[in-house]
Order: C-alpha cells, then sequence, then structure tokens
C-alpha cells in the first residue's frame, strides 16, 4: 500500500469493534466484545499519525511504546507489534481489554482534538490476541540464575507482572496466593463477560513456562508470615495482597439475606463459577425474574449488575448518590450496561434496607440528592434533599461502594508501616516499604485503583529489587 | 492435591480424616480452621481443624455430612485427594487458666470442641466436658474426651445413653449443684448455642461460641460470614470464629444460614442422582 497522507489518515473514521448484540449478551456471559479482524485493525492503525513526539505515550502508566506498535500493526507485523508492546507491558490482552483507555493514552491522542482518538486500547488487545491465538504467548528469554530467591505475596496484576519482571533477570521466583487460583481481581472480581478467564490463565502458563512458581491455597500471615518467609530463605519479598476488604454502608438491615458485598456476588459467579450451579456446587441468589440494586457507580458496581442480568434479573438498577457525569465507572461499561437494559437511578442513596419476618430483603428506603459545593475529591457533594424518601422493592442488593485494605499483613507483620487507612507506605521511586527487603506494590499501596497502575508499581518494584539483590547494601 | 492418609467412621454419616498437610500441621493452634474444597467443581466450605501431628505432618478433620459437599467429603477414602486445604485460619482460642473450664460439645461440634479442650486442660483448668448427641450411636470422641478431661458427661436427647436430655440440662444441674465454673466453650447447632448463652448469661459466667457462618473464601475478602456481635459487624473468618456468647446475635445468623436451603437441596439431589448414576454404571461394568 503506498504511503498515506496525514490528510488521508485522518480521514479515516475511527473504526467499530464488533461486539455481542445486547439482546443475546444480556443471557450469556460470554465476552461482550469481540475484538478487531485483521483487516479493522490495519485500517484502525493507519488513523495514526505516527507523530515525532506521540503525547499518547504520557497517557499510559508504563509508557508503552504506542507509536510504533501501531506502525508494525499498520504493516501487517503482528507479532512484532506484540514484543514492542511486551517490552513495557506483560499483560496486553488484559489492559487492551480492561485500561481505561479514555481517560489514559487515549485521551492525550493529538487525533482526539478534533475528531475521534486511535483506539490505542483494541489496537493491543488485537495485536495480543493474536499473539495468543496464533503462536501461543512468546516469552523473553530468562536470564543466567542468580541463585537469589523473591517470594511474591498475591497474585494479582502487582504480583504476577513484578514475578515475570524477576524471572526474567534470573532470579527464583516463587509466588503465594491466598486463593485456589492465580489472577487476583482479574480471575475473581473482573467477569467473564468483559475478561475471559482463559486469557488470564494463558498468562499464568506463560509465566510457569518461565520458571515462576505458584503456590496457592498460602494465606501469608496465616500459612506463613512475612518474617517467617525471610526465615525460608527469601531474599527479598514483594507485598501486592491488592485491596480486598470490602466497605459495607452501617446503615440498618445490611445483614439481611439478599445483601451482598460486590466481592461477596462476583466472587460467588467468577472464581466459584455459581452462574453454572449445580454443575458447580457454589449457589449464588436467585435472581430470575427479581428486583436487583447494585449501590455504586465505579467499575465494580457496573460488573455486578451486569452480572445480576445475566443471571435473569427482571430489573436491574445501579443507584449511585451523585449524578452520571461523576461516576467513576469507564464509560465504555456505563455504555454497555445501558444498552443490557440497567436501570439508572441517580442523585439517590440508600438510608436503610427493609426485610421480612424470615430475614429476606424486601426493598431499601432511598433518600433524592442534590449537587452541593465540591468536596475534597473535586466532585460535587451530594447533599440530602429532606422529605424525598421512598420505598422501593427488592429482592436482592449489592453494595459495591469500595473496599479497603485487608489488615492481615498490617497485623501480623507491624514493622511495615502502613498509613491511617491501612495502605502500605513505600518510597515513590523504589517501592520499599519500612522493612528491609520488603517491597510493596499495586491496590495495597494507592487504594483500589487501575490494572495497569498495579502492573506499573510491580515493575518499578522488581526493578529495585534486582538493585537490591545484586547490592543489598543499598537499601 | 492433598492426600487422605486415613478415612473412618466414628458414627453413622461422621468420618475422621487424616490429611498429609505439613504446613498446616506445624503452624495451626487450637480453635482454627481449614477451607477444604473437593474437586474442581467443589464449594470452599470450612472444617476445624480436630487435631494434627507436626512430625507425621498431617491434619484431623471430622466431618458430619449433611449436604451435598459434606456428604462427598464422606465418600472419601484413605488414598484419594481434597483438591485444596488451606488454613489455618481464623484466631486461635483464648486460652488460659480460667479456673474450671466446661467444653461443651452438640453433635459434631464434639469434635470440634476438642482442640479446646485439649489446650484448656494443658493450661492447667480443671476441665469438664459435656457431650451431646440425638442418640447413643452418635455420641463422638468420648474416649478421647475421657483421656483428656478431669470430668466428662454425655447426654442424649432420647436417653439411650448417658444423661437424657440436653446439654443444657446437664449445665444447669452443674450450676444448681453448685460447681464453681469460670469458663464455658459451646460448640454445635445455633439452636444449641443461644441455649447455653441464655442459660449462663443470667450467672454472668464468661461463655464463648464458636459460629458457623456459611463461608467463601475465608479470608476476610468477602464478608459473606458476616454476624452482629455486640451490635457490630463482624466478619468470622478473620474476627473469630470464636465470640462471646452474651454478645452474639444468634437469630440473624440462624435466618442468614438458611440463604440457600433450596439450592441445598437441590445439590443434594443432583449429588445423589449422580452418585446413583455412578453406582448403576460400576454395576453394569460388573455384570
Ligand atoms: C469488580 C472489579 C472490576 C474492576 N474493573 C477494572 C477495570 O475495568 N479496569 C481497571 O483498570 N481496573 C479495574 N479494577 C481494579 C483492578 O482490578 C485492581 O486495581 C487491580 O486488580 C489491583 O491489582 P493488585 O495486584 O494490586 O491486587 P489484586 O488484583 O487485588 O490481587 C491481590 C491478590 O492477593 C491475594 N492476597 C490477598 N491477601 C493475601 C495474603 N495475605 N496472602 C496471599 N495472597 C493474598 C488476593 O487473593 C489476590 O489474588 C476492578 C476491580 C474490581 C474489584
Ligand atoms: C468455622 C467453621 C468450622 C466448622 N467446622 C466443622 C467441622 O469440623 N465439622 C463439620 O462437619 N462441619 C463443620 N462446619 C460446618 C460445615 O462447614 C458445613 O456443615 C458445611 O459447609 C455444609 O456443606 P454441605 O454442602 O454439606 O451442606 P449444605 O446442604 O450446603 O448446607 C447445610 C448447612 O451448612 C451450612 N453451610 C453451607 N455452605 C456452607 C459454607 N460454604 N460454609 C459454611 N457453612 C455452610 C449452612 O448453614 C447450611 O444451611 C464448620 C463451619 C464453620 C463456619
Ligand atoms: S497499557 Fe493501557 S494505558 Fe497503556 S497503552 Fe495500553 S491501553 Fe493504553
Ligand atoms: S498521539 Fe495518536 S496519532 Fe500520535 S502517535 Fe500517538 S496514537 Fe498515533
Ligand atoms: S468468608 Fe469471606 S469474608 Fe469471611
Amino acid at each position: 500500500m503506498p504511503e498515506l497522507t496525514k490528510k488521508e489518515r485522518m480521514k479515516i473514521p475511527r473504526q467499530v469493534m464488533p461486539e455481542q448484540n445486547p439482546e443475546e449478551r444480556r443471557s450469556n456471559f460470554k465476552e461482550v466484545n469481540l475484538g478487531f479482524t485483521e483487516e479493522l485493525a490495519v485500517m484502525e492503525a493507519n488513523r495514526c499519525l505516527q507523530c515525532p513526539k506521540p503525547v499518547c505515550v504520557e497517557g499510559c502508566p508504563v509508557g508503552v511504546q504506542i507509536r510504533d506498535f501501531i506502525k508494525l500493526v499498520s504493516e501487517g507485523d503482528f507479532l512484532g507489534a506484540a514484543a514492542k508492546i511486551k517490552e513495557d507491558n506483560v499483560l496486553p490482552a488484559v489492559c487492551g481489554r480492561v485500561c481505561p483507555q479514555e481517560e489514559q493514552c487515549e485521551v492525550k491522542c493529538v487525533t482526539g482534538v478534533k475528531g475521534e482518538p486511535v483506539a490505542i486500547g483494541r489496537l493491543e488487545r488485537f495485536v495480543a490476541d493474536y499473539e495468543r491465538t496464533h503462536t501461543g504467548i512468546r516469552t523473553a528469554t530468562v536470564g543466567a540464575p542468580t541463585g537469589k530467591k523473591v517470594a511474591i505475596v498475591g497474585s494479582g496484576p502487582a504480583g504476577l507482572s513484578c514475578a515475570g519482571d524477576l524471572v526474567q533477570r534470573g532470579h527464583s521466583v516463587t509466588v503465594f496466593e491466598a486463593l485456589h487460583e492465580i489472577g487476583g481481581v482479574l480471575i475473581y472480581g473482573i467477569p467473564e463477560f468483559r475478561l475471559p478467564k482463559e486469557i488470564v490463565k494463558a498468562e499464568v502458563e506463560a509465566l510457569k513456562n518461565l520458571g515462576v512458581e505458584f503456590k496457592t491455597n498460602n494465606v501469608i500471615g496465616f500459612s506463613d508470615t512475612v518474617d517467617e518467609l525471610m526465615g525460608e530463605g527469601y531474599d527479598a519479598i514483594f507485598i501486592g495482597v491488592g485491596a480486598g476488604l470490602p466497605y459495607f454502608m452501617n446503615i440498618p438491615g445490611e445483614n439481611y439475606n439478599g445483601v451482598y458485598s460486590a466481592n461477596e456476588f462476583l466472587t460467588r459467579v467468577n472464581l466459584m463459577k455459581a452462574y453454572r450451579f449445580p454443575e458447580f456446587d457454589t449457589p449464588v441468589f436467585d435472581c430470575k425474574g427479581k428486583n436487583v440494586a447494585v449501590f455504586g457507580g465505579g467499575n465494580t458496581a457496573m460488573d455486578a449488575v451486569r452480572t445480576s442480568k445475566r443471571l435473569g434479573a427482571k430489573n436491574a438498577f445501579i443507584v449511585y448518590r451523585r449524578s452520571e457525569v461523576e461516576m467513576p465507572a469507564r464509560v465504555e461499561e456505563v455504555h454497555h450496561a445501558k444498552e443490557e437494559g440497567i436501570e439508572f437511578i441517580m442523585l439517590t442513596n440508600p438510608l436503610e434496607f427493609i426485610g421480612d419476618e424470615q430475614g429476606w430483603l424486601r426493598g431499601a428506603k432511598l433518600q433524592k440528592m442534590e449537587l452541593g459545593e465540591p468536596d475534597a475529591s473535586g466532585r460535587r457533594r451530594p447533599v440530602p434533599i429532606q422529605g424525598s424518601e421512598y420505598i422501593m422493592d427488592l429482592d436482592m442488593a449489592v453494595i459495591a461502594i469500595g473496599n479497603g485494605s485487608n489488615p492481615m499483613i498490617q497485623k501480623t507483620t507491624p514493622d511495615i508501616t502502613h498509613n491511617k487507612r491501612g495502605n502500605i507506605v513505600v518510597d515513590e521511586n523504589t517501592m520499599k516499604t519500612s522493612k528491609k527487603g520488603v517491597f510493596a506494590g499495586g491496590d495495597i499501596v494507592t487504594g483500589g485503583a487501575t490494572v495497569i497502575l498495579a502492573m506499573g508499581a510491580g515493575r518499578k518494584a522488581a526493578g529495585a529489587i534486582d538493585e537490591y539483590l545484586k547490592d543489598p547494601s543499598v537499601w | 492435591m492433598y492426600k487422605i492418609i486415613s478415612a473412618d467412621f466414628l458414627a453413622p454419616d461422621i468420618k475422621r480424616f487424616i490429611i498429609s498437610a505439613p504446613k498446616i500441621a506445624r503452624k495451626r493452634k487450637a480453635g482454627q480452621f481449614v477451607i477444604v474444597r473437593t474437586t474442581e467443581h467443589g464449594e470452599r466450605i470450612p472444617l476445624t481443624i480436630a487435631d494434627s501431628n507436626s512430625t507425621e505432618g498431617t491434619i484431623t478433620i471430622i466431618v458430619q455430612g449433611i449436604g451435598k459437599s459434606t456428604k462427598e467429603i464422606n465418600s472419601f477414602n484413605s488414598g484419594d485427594y481434597f483438591t485444596d486445604v488451606v488454613g489455618p485460619l481464623g484466631h486461635p482460642s483464648h486460652i488460659e487458666n480460667f479456673g474450671t473450664a466446661v467444653s461443651i460439645g452438640g453433635g459434631v461440634g464434639a469434635a470440634i470442641s476438642f482442640p479446646t479442650a485439649v489446650a484448656l486442660k494443658e493450661a492447667g483448668n480443671h476441665t469438664i466436658s459435656i457431650i451431646g448427641a440425638k442418640t447413643k450411636e452418635l455420641v463422638i470422641l468420648e474416649k478421647e474426651m475421657r483421656d483428656v478431661c478431669d470430668e466428662v458427661y454425655v447426654t442424649t436427647d432420647d436417653g439411650s445413653y448417658g444423661e437424657h436430655g440436653f446439654v443444657t440440662t446437664k449445665l444447669k444441674n452443674l450450676i444448681d449443684s453448685g460447681t464453681k465454673i469460670d469458663f464455658i466453650l459451646a460448640i454445635g447447632p445455633l439452636p444449641m448455642m443461644r441455649a447455653v448463652a441464655e442459660l449462663t448469661r443470667p450467672y454472668g459466667i464468661k461463655t464463648v461460641v464458636s459460629l458457623n457462618p456459611v463461608m467463601v473464601d475465608g479470608t476476610g475478602m468477602c464478608g459473606g460470614c458476616r454476624a452482629t456481635v455486640d451490635n457490630k459487624t463482624v466478619f468470622v473468618c478473620v474476627d473469630g470464629p470464636e465470640f462471646d456468647a452474651h454478645l452474639v446475635d444468634f437469630d440473624t445468623l440462624m435466618k442468614r444460614n438458611n440463604t440457600y436451603r433450596d439450592f441445598e437441596k437441590t445439590a443434594l439431589e443432583h449429588f445423589s442422582c449422580h452418585t446413583h448414576q455412578m453406582f448403576d454404571a460400576a454395576v453394569k461394568e460388573q455384570n
């Protein structure tokens, strides 16, 4: 193909990614987005202006070489593009799906000034899928063994990316995971219809092939403490245990049957496969024909409400105390949820849950809100409207107002400094904690954030761990 | 995979398993539990560590077959494997020399209270054990308790063995006859634990119960195991499982434990139907 001019590139419309139609997908757990075809990918890649100064990269927390990988896509060298991305991002199939691209790389893209930005995330996803389905995930070579042992606590994106980088540098790496499967929120939280588990499993297999050892069923703090791991000969430890403590609202009636935390609801469905009961043993509330409300406005809330719809809910609502513009969920998820028939009740807050004699949830008392002055987060603070209370009939409720940090490590390792909110305090450049030889990153440091930030933290820590292992006197 | 070293029935539907789990065996303390998963399709269910042997690297669990998962476990034999065993979870029992300590175990609760009874004895308490069961053949661990405790009483609901009545009947007798009791640990079905709590409340005897909500992860991540204690929400898996009986809201917990009742029936039917098919297939093969 002859080289396109800038003008010609700008004329190409942003390519639409095929997806399952809403009617069909709201009753199955298969992935909603179907991904670009090769033709669509090349076409979309041709929209990139190959800027001399690619500003898009500034928006990516791990600095993926966006311009260069997109060039390779436009040339049809998809495997080359995959290798290019993986210089900076070890989980592209995951990030291409779940990164909030519209706020990160794509928001910076120059083509977005006048028209629509290049679909960087979709291209990243395409490239990673192409590699996985055509050659299998190809991994980097492993450096000469250094004889050093590193323990990684928690197998979410932070732990996995840290493990990948360290094993490539020749260190022996063991990942300890509390649950029976590897992947953290990618496995137990984010549903199959957004991130097929098969993709996470393939990434984990690739790490196994590099020599990373995985030990499931190991709750650090209970099975072994951090100090005991040190005693077992690990030269350094990375803690990536995530933010896994569900917040409740502390309103009356929260313990009625049918009131779930998002973590419990999603874990039952995703990790334990309750949607396939009785083939799988774990049950979950029977949503069929029922009224379900999910309280919250983030990705977790969208995942929970769309899951309830797929389990057969007649009416599935998002109830959020601010307005739609303040919702932290990704735009794409909100859009998909609406297409699937989710109803959004904005500026509304629950005051209490109502139940029956047998302890089953029957409804919620809600109160309308209006937006007042901006609060500390810069978003306008919701203020209750007196006298606006009303009752909503409900059979199931899911509370998705965020997670705090699990205190297990804090309680069992007092010499790792935590802040008031229970997050581990680290040196921002090295991810070092207050305890010699122990590093931390991901949600346990930042509070609930994003997959890519957790991965970035894992990589940064890997670099610092490598230096520390070469010369422990640098602590 | 966690290998079953031995498996034997203690009573109809109550089976004792010794499982190879060296790390758990080394670490566990009285009052802690494991979460097991029977197969790749299994649910995660909590079971108390009844005993352990750190030199052999084994732990003992005692399982009462009441639903799909526990019946499936009880169909396992030595040489079989659990897909997952994780622990030790939960806080260990709070043990000190209280003076006279009574451990009360209703049904399979006798197994759950056993390790704590041992620890209470080791701490220097005068230990009394009350074992309650519906009927004679369901009485478990009597011999083991006699080896450890200073006094052991057995009650059966139908009077077929030991004293006729409930564990609370015996406990009340002890209190009325002037036994000075400093500490009580009661473990069994929720109505039993509640009855003990109500009995001891007016006397102000320190009473502890081990709660048994439905659990999933057992690490404080899901909040499914929440209960109300002292008007506050607790996560039983990480804040317990033992709590001051006089502060527990038993009513709410009893209702919460009914959440999956219809599913449990379906699961059990599905399981029995499945085992029948396996049985039929095995018979066919033999013929
Ligand atoms: C439902 C949901 C949807 C989300 N959607 C998005 C999205 O679309 N895009 C996005 O970018 N982000 C999303 N996020 C956020 C993102 O998933 C997290 O920020 C990210 O997973 C954090 O990674 P992590 O490695 O720090 O921790 P996690 O992914 O939480 O992993 C921590 C792991 O550590 C294990 N662990 C905990 N304690 C111990 C212990 N004591 N010993 C051993 N192991 C332990 C846990 O079991 C877990 O497997 C979502 C989160 C949720 C809950
Ligand atoms: C800390 C703790 C320690 C326990 N120790 C023992 C023990 O040593 N021996 C023993 O026999 N039993 C013990 N139990 C109870 C045991 O976990 C349940 O009997 C078992 O989960 C029932 O599963 P099922 O499929 O056989 O029965 P189901 O038919 O599914 O359920 C029967 C009842 O068991 C309870 N239950 C169901 N699923 C769960 C679950 N995932 N977690 C907890 N409870 C559930 C519910 O109250 C339910 O009504 C313990 C429970 C807890 C919480
Ligand atoms: S990792 Fe995320 S932010 Fe970075 S380029 Fe890929 S999609 Fe964009
Ligand atoms: S800013 Fe946009 S157009 Fe420029 S290189 Fe990056 S993706 Fe291409
Ligand atoms: S079982 Fe999930 S928090 Fe206790």
